[in-house]
């Protein structure tokens, strides 16, 4: 469990991270990003992951925009370097208060203090919490390469296991959590606090007082990657009312069946979906009790 | 996920205050009365741990942390398949790898095998060899097959990822069934049918005839899940040879030092004292380190070949993948029972599944031997039948874990004792007290003379506990609601401590463990030190020993240093395993203790010129003149005398201050007992179950030091949890194990394993020096079975039993939603 010999290189700032990525490759590295490295390091000790070179953005956390949380315009941005901590630890607008109240289910604390949001959308685990609410808020994804910024929608980030939209020669500066949602919770389960989910489930309800006119429904650890699931949404967008545990049962039920989860002799398909109806449900419930007064 | 006026965490609220002392709780303090003669000032007392400073403020002294001159660090190329013959192992290239200093192979180092054996005719039981680095065969996936030497642990890596092997690749053996199956593939040659050990230890008169007659016969099938014992500290050793002293020094974290050293010295072929081994703090061994593991002894053979020190620290991914295993068993019990409830007759088979190699020095035998010879546990059994068998299989190899396999013949016995009483339509806990032993000295079926217990007192506190804090009103009133499914279970067990070298020698080891030596001397200031052959690994010996020595010696135990885990201090010793150390380790010390005392009461009553039996200890550091007690003399005056002035002592006495006792355990040894009694509830949502309330009821005999033993309970019951709830290795059909990593392997942290209630009842043992029983298992044996059984009563209206362990959320959801 020691990683395999890799060169460390220091970046100054994005352009010199890019540039460190850039030249890495062209003199036939295989180079690696490294922020928080609460996913990428265990994997090195397994000698799983192998970078032949980390360019560390460490140093980037003297630059105020990477670590900054703000909102402007409706949307919550998180730069690059924000912790998980940081965000559970924040004081966010309604809209956005789920982001905080998730962060209790990622790992443990002393995961929560080093590992960053943008680290975790790039390493794509189809059960981690910001890739659940990144499609749950409509995260739009900041990444600079050599051939300047573009933004990746959430929906078009995650192509499954572990694989993201992300360039291997690209940096995320920052996440844009773009649809506010006031009413929303992330639930899941676990055998042990702090592990990776079995299953979770995110849900955003669209209420017209305590009338649902819609949502979106998020799962994680059915499928490999983090997914909506239109079936759900279906249910939630023709309506009813948000106490109505009628509602609530079709809701859970249609994200149960619209699934095809992974089966295996330790967690078998079977259980995934009712852990599935469970979860949806429970976020349903505690969705419309957002925001609490 | 539930909606009922319940509390969430605790029904009722007040009972989870873990400080609520149980009925019968005893707080101990220094100044109490004696309580039997046997307890003092000092034992008794929750003195503050004398390992706590050092420990507590991270200057404890592990294998890891130490570095000598020049040391090189050595890992294991490990075997990639379950099953093969090894066609070729190639190390060039690990040798040409930048760092590796050199690579051995099994024909490199040519050490012998280890090799443990029983006394028993063939059709019994069949000797394996172990090789410490595997030559011609692999039996396991993490099989040792060559050792790596480098500048650093990095390059350790680097060089085992290099090494070129070929396989033949043979089928896989991963399971008991799938081992006695006809052409199953042969682990070991010398074993065909994959069996090390098949012993019917009794078939009494009657059994038969009491099935025949029998107005309830339960059957019942309980199996326990592959566990890892999992010492936060993994195994480790520092090797080096000492050409001044021509000898090699190992430093390494066993319980066992001198069965190290004795296995060191003749896989190596040198004599004994050109190897000392010596145990600095250990971080956990729970067994695992109380066999005699390959990895040690190769990695000093490196360090006597290189003449350079040499460490190698076990991994976390070898520590889950390679280290020694524990636990996976089967019971098929049968038993019957007259129509009041009594038990009539027990006919058991028992399977255990002890992996790819014997144990040394226990065997293979250890754990269905275990089981055979104590199977009736606690209760009257007047026919018992037991086939007991050891298979072999291609799965890492297992070593006695805490408990050994009484966790899980207590599992079948107490399920037993479950399905009567659901046959019987009687209370669990009646069938139990119409069973229980009661009158003591009690000679079983089985021939063990059991010792005065508590059983049915501990059974009647943990039932009147749980009753009193309104469980079963709770659990009534959750049925009736329909939403929540709370479940009360109890296990009632016994467990025999003190195995001296008789009950030992009745397993036929050819290697027999029980006795304890231990020296005590005492210094010119009139400071002690003094020695034992058990091996602390956190156990906090050097409080407890000290704590019988002050009493014995009437001093304060500041002034006692406890000395273990040392080969050349400690002249022998069996180690720490079994729950022996205060029992026999501690008898041996305070016998020694009391040989001082009086070596120094017959010095003082010459120098004060009176007789011998005109004076006696003070109890406070000194011998005081009974008929003057104006007289005395402080242990120091005496000292002074006896080294530096040894003209004045008596004719008779050698100069100096030291004694020396063993102690054994006669017969079959003493037992401790205890009732665990928990209450859990099953989400409906999620399947899985909570723990709301865990009560022990425990009697070790006379407690030295009620924290010490309360940890000893709480830390044994966590393990238990783990086993009933969350931990398993499991294997693929190619026996690829698959828990790697702490992802995988799923031990419960803080946030799983409930506040834990204790309450000591005493029945001090009639043989020990002390009183004192062993407290060390306990818990580890009694929560698996309490846990099942507290489910298994909140799956009771689904008809559901479940008899395997551990107990995963998917099967009870499936109880609970009927699509089991």
């Amino acid at each position: 469990m020691k990683p395999a010999a890799f060169t460390y290189h220091r970046a100054h700032d994005v352009a010199d991270a890019v540039g460190l990525l850039t030249d890495l490759a062209a003199a036939g590295e295989d180079p690696k990003i490294i922020a928080g490295g609460q996913s990428l390091m265990p994997m090195m000790t397994f000698r799983l992951a192998r970078p032949s070179a980390l360019v560390d953005l460490g140093p980037l956390r003297r630059v105020p925009a990477m670590t900054a949380i703000r909102e402007e315009a409706g949307a919550l941005t998180l730069g690059a370097l924000v912790t998980h901590h940081a965000v559970e630890t924040a004081t966010l607008p309604a809209g956005f208060a789920v982001l905080a109240r998730a962060m209790r289910w990622v790992g443990h604390l002393p995961i929560r203090s080093r590992g960053t949001v943008a680290g975790s959308l790039v390493h794509g685990d189809a059960t981690a919490e910001w890739c659940l609410l990144a499609l749950l808020l409509d995260a739009v994804v900041v990444a600079e390469g050599p051939g300047g910024r573009r933004e990746i929608p959430a929906d078009e980030l995650f192509h499954g296991f572990y694989a993201t939209a992300v360039e291997p020669d690209e940096v995320v500066v920052e996440v844009r959590f773009t649809r506010p949602a006031p009413h929303a919770a992330l639930t899941e389960f676990a055998r042990r606090h702090g592990d990776f989910a079995i299953v979770d489930a995110a849900v955003a309800l669209d209420l017209d007082g305590d009338r649902v006119t819609g949502g979106r429904v998020v799962l994680g650890g059915v499928a490999p990657a983090p997914v909506r699931v239109p079936e759900a949404e279906a249910v939630l967008a023709a309506g009813g009312d948000a106490g109505d545990d009628a509602l609530v049962a079709a809701v859970a039920d249609a994200a149960a069946t619209a699934i095809d989860p992974p089966d295996d002799p330790q967690t078998t398909a079977t259980y995934r979906r009712r852990l599935t109806r469970t979860l949806v449900a429970d976020a349903c419930r505690q969705a419309a009790r957002e925001p609490q007064r | 996920m539930t909606t009922t006026d319940l509390p969430d965490h605790s029904v009722p609220h007040e009972a989870a205050d873990p400080d609520r002392p149980v009925h019968g709780g005893h707080e101990h303090s220094p100044d109490e009365p004696r309580f039997d003669g046997r307890r003092g000032r000092w034992v008794g007392a929750s003195v503050p741990r004398r390992e706590d400073p050092r420990l507590l403020t991270g200057r404890g002294r592990f294998v890891d942390d130490i570095a000598l001159p020049g040391m090189l660090h050595a890992g294991f190329v490990r075997a990639t398949v379950a099953h093969a013959h090894l066609t070729a192992l190639d190390l060039s290239a690990t040798r040409a790898v930048p760092g590796v200093v050199a690579a051995f192979d099994a024909a490199d180092l040519a050490l012998g095998d280890i090799v443990a054996i029983l006394d028993r005719p063939a059709e019994e039981f069949t000797p394996t060899a172990m090789p410490v680095l595997a030559r011609s065969k692999v039996r396991f996936v993490g099989e040792p097959l060559a050792l790596v030497v480098a500048s650093d642990p990095y390059a350790v890596e680097d060089g085992i990822e290099a090494a070129q092997v070929s396989y033949d690749v043979l089928d896989a053996v991963t399971s008991a069934e799938g081992a006695l199956a006809a052409g199953a593939a042969v682990v070991h040659e010398e074993a065909p049918d994959n069996v090390l050990l098949d012993v019917s230890m009794f078939d009494t008169p009657g059994v038969d005839e009491a099935f025949a007659d029998a107005d309830v016969t339960v059957e019942v099938t309980t199996r326990s899940g592959r566990q890892n014992a999992l010492p936060l500290e993994t195994r480790g050793a520092v090797a080096a040879w000492d050409a001044r002293d021509d000898q090699l020094l190992v430093q390494t974290c066993t319980q066992v030092p001198h069965q190290v050293r004795t296995v060191l010295a003749r896989s190596l072929g040198i004599p004994e004292r050109t190897v000392r081994v010596t145990v600095p703090d250990m971080g956990g061994g729970f067994g695992q380190k109380c066999v005699v593991g390959r990895e040690e002894i190769a990695v000093a053979a490196a360090a006597r070949r290189l003449d350079r020190p040499v460490k190698w620290i076990e991994d976390r991914r070898e520590a889950l993948t390679a280290g020694f295993l524990a636990r996976e068993q089967t019971y098929r019990t049968r038993a019957a029972f007259d129509a009041d409830g009594h038990i009539t007759a027990l006919d058991v088979d028992v399977v255990c599944d002890m992996g790819a190699y014997s144990c040394y020095p226990f065997t293979a035998g250890i754990e269905p031997l275990m089981a055979s010879a104590e199977m009736p546990s606690v209760y009257r059994v007047p026919a018992y039948r037991v086939r007991g068998r050891a298979i072999t299989s291609t799965k890492a190899p297992t070593a006695p874990y805490r408990g050994v396999s009484r966790p899980q013949y207590v599992m079948a016995i107490e399920r037993v004792m479950e399905r009567a009483a659901r046959a019987l339509d009687l209370d669990p806990v009646e069938v139990r007290r119409r069973n229980v032993i009661t009158e003591f000295p009690y000679t079983g079926i089985n021939g063990v003379t059991y010792d005065p217990g508590t059983y049915r007192e501990s059974l009647d506190l943990a039932e009147a506990t749980i009753r009193e804090e309104g469980w079963y009103e709770a659990r009534e009133r959750g049925r009736q609601d329909g939403g929540r499914h709370l479940g009360i279970g109890f296990c009632c067990f016994s467990e025999r401590t003190g195995y001296g070298s008789e009950a030992f020698a009745k397993r036929k080891m050819t290697v027999v463990p029980g006795f304890d030596i231990s020296e005590i001397r005492m210094d010119t200031t009139g400071s002690v030190v003094v020695t034992s052959g058990t091996m602390n690994h956190g156990q906090s010996h050097e409080t407890t020993f000290a704590q019988i020595v002050a009493d014995r010696l009437g001093l304060d135990p500041e002034h006692v240093k406890l000395r273990q885990g040392d080969t050349e201090r400690i002249s022998y010793g069996w180690g720490t395993f079994a729950s022996r150390s205060v029992t026999i380790g501690g008898s041996a010390v305070a016998l020694a203790s009391e040989r001082l005392g009086e070596l120094l009461c017959r010095i003082a009553a010459h120098l004060l010129e009176t007789r011998p039996e005109n004076v006696a200890l003070d109890g406070d550091g000194g011998v005081v003149q009974l008929d003057d007690p104006s007289r005395r003399l402080p242990f120091a005056d005496i000292a002074d005398v006896a080294h530096l002035r040894a003209h004045l002592l008596p004719k008779d006495v050698d100069p100096t201050l030291t004694a020396t006792a063993s102690f054994d355990v006669p017969g079959d040894g003493t037992f401790s007992n205890a009732t665990h009694a928990v209450v859990v509830e099953a989400d409906p949502g999620t399947g899985q179950v909570r723990i709301l309330r865990y009560v022990c009821v425990e009697d070790c005999g006379v407690v030295v030091h009620p924290q010490v033993v309360e940890g000893q309970c709480r830390g044994g019951i966590a393990q238990g949890i783990a086993g009933a709830l969350f931990e398993e290795v499991t294997y693929d059909a190619q026996g690829e194990p698959s828990a790697a990593s702490f992802i995988d392997y799923l031990v419960p942290t803080a946030t799983e394993i409930p506040d834990v209630s204790i309450a000591h009842l005493e029945t001090p043992c009639a043989f020990t020096a002390n009183g004192a029983k062993g407290a060390g298992e306990g818990g580890t044996i009694g929560a698996p079975a309490a846990v099942l059984n507290a489910v298994n009563d909140a799956l009771r209206h689904t008809g559901v039993e479940l008899d395997t362990t551990p107990i995963h959320p998917g099967t009870v959801l499936d109880a609970l939603e009927g699509t089991s």
